[in-house]
């Protein structure tokens, strides 16, 4: 009896080695599967020009440095490695006006009077190359846009999970319908209200639409609604009022919910493309896709460039990512099963 | 001071808003969320002046954000509705009740767009051939959301395994879905180049595909079409072989993505016990996949479907427009892509504004489906 549960135990593990084993291979296959065309990108941004089209392909590609023999008189060969075409892509595009030039004046117009404002006027700051234009616009979007979102929501989050007001539920029922409209359907709308304001082809076209959102709000009631009201009641005895609570009890408390909706935000806005391509065309405001699309137009066939400067827009992506891998991961699956 | 409020849900009573049975003591119905708390209890220090506090307090804390989704949600839905019978170009001006009746057109964009009339020969025609195509172009872009689910699963349950480096190998798997999609189109764009392209490279070296002669696909490619004699596969150019190309880059996005990862929790949602039970009971990996796993995940399952669909609507763009620009012949155009050339290159945003409806329609619809079946399921695990 003992003798023949040893051997079954010794043949199940025996079994769960030959499927550890078997797992190993199929996940480094799919791994490599993921990583291979990535891999290719750094390979292809690295390369000499004209090496890109040589068949077989070449990781790697050797050249023969001609000045240098080895001691048989052979001509040495050195790994081909142009870390230079990174500083050639970022300075391939140039700007011809300035970054950042503000020209304003406006006059609304108030009965018998008139609110002028402006005119205010801001030289800008001359870049050598576009792509450094590029870089400063999507953190200055993406960061306002976060700040904003994250912050309009909580507010919002907050008064939907803990106060009291009439037509509450309604209105929140109404935020809950919004999540179904594809945002197609609010685009043409927006471009138009943009237009009207006089906002298309400004920071402001690509920030103000972006600020407002009904997942972050959802996302942050149904988390808000988990934090024990105790707390909050000790709060009140203190004597904190709803700001008070808001401030220093629900936001604390929600660390790890904001961080999940910051990260979500800032990688959704740094990797837009639709809706930059619809509102902006100064080229000196370009967010980076946009500008990564608009170096493709110009240098198509120059694919060391074009990985380059891909490899450039991806890379805060990466690193924004491995930072806040947890939280990312955690907001995907709040918003499903919840949602 | 202490809570003025009391739950209302007394043992055994129902929500008034859904009249499911709730919990006794729960704040909150479980199934439609209405808020179940009573008004405060008589004699609860609660004036009129703390109410008109209260009432102040909220609407700060909600204006805010309710301005913004006035503005840039609610009012543009109402607005495309009212666009979607106008015949506005962009140009016009449109900011008065006289200029939109200047420019009304009534229903005629959406019986230009899904009606149908009879050519001479008395044969039913579309009155736009080009949406029946587009929305083929959709369903078939779809195609990839079937596929990608059983990668997606198969990625997940070898990610569940309690396995050493299984965390490396999950960052590993999620990376491409994180890399900004102009990015991943413009490397995609340099894979499927015909001549130099890594995938093309790689099918001629294992003498499967080449451009000229001793492939071994070749001739069957050549028979359907797909490639012609004495050139590379062109991915992108070819009328049947654009649009897999697109669903391929989609896959390889999207496998170990969002969709990997709501497996993963559902994974590990699974009480242990049952595959004990099953263990006991003799069973083999295949009958814990078929009899536990996949029932189990059924609910995630069906969630993944539905907003795979509900997203496939509405995505594709950035692929589309930097790989194909919806060519050839508007083999890789899908409704979202019409919508966006019909609106800012064409400029015609009355008809945009109805197409965009019609999407509405569809995607509400199958939001509606979701939310009335997805919970039996929900119930269900």
């Amino acid at each position: 009896m003992s003798a023949a549960l040893k051997a079954s135990k010794a043949h199940k593990r025996r079994l769960t080695l030959l499927g550890k084993g078997l797992s190993y291979l199929v996940l480094t296959l799919a791994g490599f599967t993921f990583l291979l065309p990535l891999a290719w990108m750094l390979s292809t941004s690295l390369k000499p020009k004209g090496a890109v089209f040589a068949y077989p392909p070449q990781w790697i590609p050797t050249a023969i440095r001609t000045p240098a023999t080895s001691r048989h008189g052979e001509p040495v060969r050195k790994l081909d490695v142009h870390w230079d075409n990174y500083p050639k892509a970022w300075n391939a595009l140039r700007l011809r006006r300035p970054w950042l030039a503000i020209d304003l004046q406006f006059r609304i117009p108030l009965g018998d009077r008139a609110l002028q404002i402006g005119p205010v006027h801001f030289g800008g700051f001359h870049l050598r190359s576009a792509f450094t234009a590029f870089y400063l616009n999507s953190i200055i979007v993406a960061v306002c846009v976060t700040v904003g979102q994250v912050f309009t929501s909580s507010l919002a989050a907050y008064a939907f999970a803990r106060l009291r007001f009439p037509g509450r539920d309604k209105l929140f029922l109404g935020y809950l319908g919004t999540l179904m409209v594809p945002y197609v359907v609010t685009m043409i709308p927006v471009f138009i209200l943009l237009r009207l304001m006089h906002l298309v082809d400004t920071y402001a076209a690509l920030i103000l639409p972006a600020m407002f959102s009904a997942y972050g709000t959802f996302m942050l009631r149904q988390f808000f609604l988990t934090i024990p009201t105790e707390l909050e009641d000790a709060a009140r005895i203190d004597g904190c009022g709803k700001w008070g609570i808001y401030a220093n009890v629900i936001l604390p408390l929600s660390k790890p919910a904001l961080a999940t909706l910051t990260t979500f935000v800032f990688l959704n806005n740094w990797n837009s493309f639709m809706w930059p391509l619809i509102v902006i065309s100064s080229p000196e405001k370009r967010t980076l896709p946009l500008g990564l699309y608009a170096f493709m137009g110009q240098y198509g066939t120059e694919w060391t460039l074009l990985m380059a400067a891909s490899l450039m827009v991806l890379l805060p992506v990466l690193i924004v990512f491995l930072l806040g891998q947890r939280y990312f991961v955690r907001g995907i699956v709040l918003s499903g099963l919840k949602g | 001071m202490p809570d003025a409020h009391t739950p209302t849900a007394a043992p055994g009573s129902t929500c008034p808003h859904c009249r499911r049975p709730v919990a006794h003591g729960v704040r909150e119905c479980r199934f439609c969320g209405a808020d179940l708390e009573l008004r405060p209890r008589a004699g609860a220090p609660h004036g009129l002046r703390a109410r008109v506090r209260d009432l102040r307090d909220a609407y700060a804390f909600i204006t805010p954000n309710a301005l913004g989704f006035l503005a840039f949600t609610l009012l543009p839905v109402l607005a495309a509705l009212v666009l979607s019978f106008t015949d506005w170009d962009a140009v016009r001006p449109l900011t008065s009740w006289r200029e939109v009746r200047a420019l009304w057109v009534g229903g005629s964009h959406y019986a230009d767009i899904l009606g149908f009339h009879r050519d001479e020969s008395g044969a039913l025609k579309p009155n736009d051939e080009r949406f029946w195509q587009y929305a083929y172009n959709t369903a078939f872009l779809m195609l990839g959301i079937p596929i990608g689910m059983v990668l997606s699963l198969l990625a997940a349950l070898l990610l569940n395994q309690k396995l050493r480096g299984v965390v490396l190998f999950r960052t590993v798997f999620f990376l491409p879905s994180i890399c900004a999609a102009v990015a991943v189109a413009m490397l995609w764009r340099w894979l499927y180049n015909p001549e130099f392209g890594l995938i093309n490279d790689v099918l001629r070296a294992l003498h499967l595909v080449t451009p000229g002669s001793g492939g071994l696909l070749n001739a069957p490619l050549e028979a359907v079409g797909l490639k012609q004699p004495g050139e590379p596969l062109k991915w992108l150019t070819h009328v049947s072989l654009a649009k897999p190309a697109l669903i391929l880059m989609g896959l390889w996005a999207a496998i170990g993505g969002q969709n990997c990862i709501l497996y993963l929790a559902g994974l590990q949602g699974i009480p242990q016990e049952f595959y004990e039970a099953a263990e006991i009971d003799g069973a083999g990996w295949w009958h814990k996949l078929r009899y536990i796993t996949w029932p189990m995940l059924a609910p995630t399952t069906f969630f993944i479907l539905v907003m795979s669909i509900i997203y496939g609507f509405q995505s594709g763009f950035v692929g589309i427009h930097m790989l194909t620009r919806g060519g050839p012949a508007g083999a890789t155009t899908n409704l979202l892509y019409y919508i966006y050339t019909e609106a800012f290159e064409s400029f015609k945003m009355g008809r945009a504004a109805a197409l965009s409806m019609i999407l509405f329609v569809i995607v509400f619809t199958l939001t509606l489906l979701n939310w009335k079946f997805g919970r039996k399921g929900a119930e269900y695990a």
